[in-house]
């Protein structure tokens, strides 16, 4: 089991939900955050006071997954979120102890994605 | 009925300058009424071009539109006797300043192709809608205000139109079709839901619209008389019907009744009772504002189906609402109570010199912003490249957020001369070391 958080453009963040959906991935957690990579600074305008905004709006994923849809996942966040200019995101692919989904006391494996993609 | 008596010259003033002011509080009011339909990222540059408006057209308007509308001329167009407000003056035009008609058809120019970007939000490059909003106001608007106000000759035919029916919103709608179809639709268009981000500023324009309406056609008596009074209750009614039947048909359709749809049906109902504002009687108003709901409910639905990105459905609402007011002008028109008969009562003629108006605006209208969207595609692209749709109008055209926090944001400090530190200010690091200064 892993736990994949992955930042993202928001104006990318419809095209990863579609991907998401197609690589059958379900169960995921979204919210806006700010943030700063690696972007040049965009520079606004209020009356006379200039700022460079030095954070950013991003698009958070949270998704946990079994093994086997791993890179199935992050193949199609970076597929739907790539545009090749600088300040596209990261993801990252963390351990998860132990999962159990509320509803049914499930528990790992049987919480999250079915052990394999259904298409492979 | 016993006639009203006649006010003085001083209170025709007073009307329209007070018509003039709410007239142009349609145009900030159309600005929040698209601003609240379109994405948060957009919402700065779509309020912007109905500002843009204001500077863009206004000025066209009284450099040369106005005096292509309203000076001496022939037919077709009006003279040069006005170009750059020569001869505008105090002196009495019809019961009023001249000056101060001169302003009041300047509210006008503004609202009309403010109308227009309805059709092109969340695209544009806005030098090119400047552009376009002084050069339509010349090329296209101030011919049909002169064929219609102008005495020109859709007037000596006889085609009504109170307060601008088919001179406003059957041209601007003709227009924004043509535009949106020059265009192309938005980069995500048919690919995502683009939804309106704040439906609270959709009703508060939609109310100051209303509000505005009310200088819009009672203003265009003209006077302080009973043919204002007239246009003022049937400005008060027809909306009111129209908003009635939409939401039936809401609810009938549906079973909820939807405020982005209230909000809508109440601008189909002014759009529809302006041509017919002083020429039907109240209860004429409210037969018309209900039918004129028809047309513009069900062109929103079919539009949704087609290719056409009329983003915030211009022609549904100002097309199809304008026409049938027009139409419907003719068939409701009250030899009592506007001097003129329409259908109902025995003159199907005017029917037919309706639709000829409305015929000859869109054609006229659909050619002249064809023509030129080419000529200025020729000078400037006209679309905002994808990635920076992507990326919102307001960042990427303004340089400015519409719901920042401020958060993140670095102060550039201006880089002008500030005074030099006095040695207690230093900061330590360079007062020992000498560095300073």
């Amino acid at each position: 089991m892993k736990l994949i958080v992955a930042i993202v453009r928001p104006e990318r963040a419809s095209a990863v939900l579609e991907a998401l959906y197609r690589a059958e991935v379900r169960g995921l957690t979204i919210s806006r955050v700010q943030g700063h990579g690696g972007e040049t600074e965009a520079v606004q305008t209020y009356r006379g006071t200039t700022v460079k905004m030095e954070l950013v709006e991003k698009v958070r994923f949270e998704i946990g997954v079994s093994e086997s849809f791993v890179e199935v996942t992050v193949a199609a966040i970076r597929s739907a979120a790539a545009t090749g200019e600088v300040g596209d995101g990261k993801i990252f692919v963390l351990p998860v102890e132990s999962i159990v989904r509320i509803r049914t006391g499930e528990r790992n494996e049987g919480a999250v994605t079915p052990v394999a993609p259904a298409t492979a | 009925m016993s006639p009203l008596p006649p006010l003085t010259p001083a209170a025709d003033t007073a009307w329209l300058l007070v018509a003039s002011a709410l007239v142009l509080l349609m145009t900030p009011g159309l600005a929040l009424f698209y601003g609240g339909l379109v994405r948060a990222k957009n919402v700065l540059n779509t309020m912007m071009m109905s500002l843009g408006a204001v500077a863009g057209a206004g000025l066209a308007w009284a450099a040369i539109g106005y005096s292509l509308a309203f000076a001496p001329g022939q037919g077709l167009l009006g003279g040069p006797d006005h170009l750059l407000l020569a001869g505008v003056g105090l002196e009495a035009r019809g019961t009023v300043p001249h000056l101060l008609f001169f302003a009041f058809q300047g509210t006008f120019a503004v609202i009309t192709v403010a109308i227009v970007s309805g059709a092109l939000v969340e695209r544009l490059r806005f030098g090119p809608w400047l552009a376009f909003t002084a050069l339509w106001t010349v090329v296209v608007y101030a011919p049909v205000c002169h064929w219609v106000w102008g005495g020109g000759w859709l007037a000596r035919l006889g085609a009504l139109d109170f307060a601008g029916g088919t001179v406003v919103h059957v041209n601007a709608a003709a227009a924004a079709l043509v535009a949106a179809l020059a265009l192309g639709p938005r980069r995500d268009w048919g690919r995502q839901a683009l939804l309106p981000h704040n439906v609270p500023l959709v009703l508060l324009g939609a109310g100051l619209l209303w509000f505005g309406w009310f200088g819009f056609n009672a203003g265009s008596a003209l006077a302080a008389d009973g043919k204002a009074v007239l246009a003022f209750a049937t400005t008060l009614l027809a909306p009111m019907a129209t908003l009635a039947a939409w939401m039936a048909l809401d609810l009938a359709r549906t079973g909820r009744v939807t405020a982005v749809g209230a909000a809508t049906a109440l601008v189909v109902g002014l759009v529809a009772v302006t041509p017919a504002a002083g020429f039907v009687s109240p209860r004429g108003a409210l037969a018309l504002g209900a039918l004129a709901a028809l047309p513009s409910y069900f062109g929103l639905l079919a539009r949704a189906r087609t290719r056409l990105d009329d983003s915030l459905d211009v022609v549904a609402a100002h097309g199809l609402g304008g026409v049938t007011g027009a139409l419907l002008t003719g068939v409701f028109a009250s030899a009592q109570w506007g001097g003129t008969a329409g259908l109902l009562e025995g003159n199907a003629a005017l029917l037919t010199r309706q639709a000829a108006a409305v015929v000859a605006t869109a054609l006229w209208s659909a050619a002249g912003t064809w023509a030129l969207l080419r000529a200025l595609a020729l000078v400037a692209p006209l679309r905002v490249a994808e990635p920076r749709q992507g990326r919102g109008l307001d960042v990427e055209l303004h340089g400015e957020e519409a719901y920042g926090t401020g958060e993140g944001a670095i102060l550039v400090l201006p880089e002008v001369a500030t005074p030099p530190l006095r040695a207690a200010d230093r900061p330590l690091a360079t007062a020992g070391s000498g560095a300073g200064v």
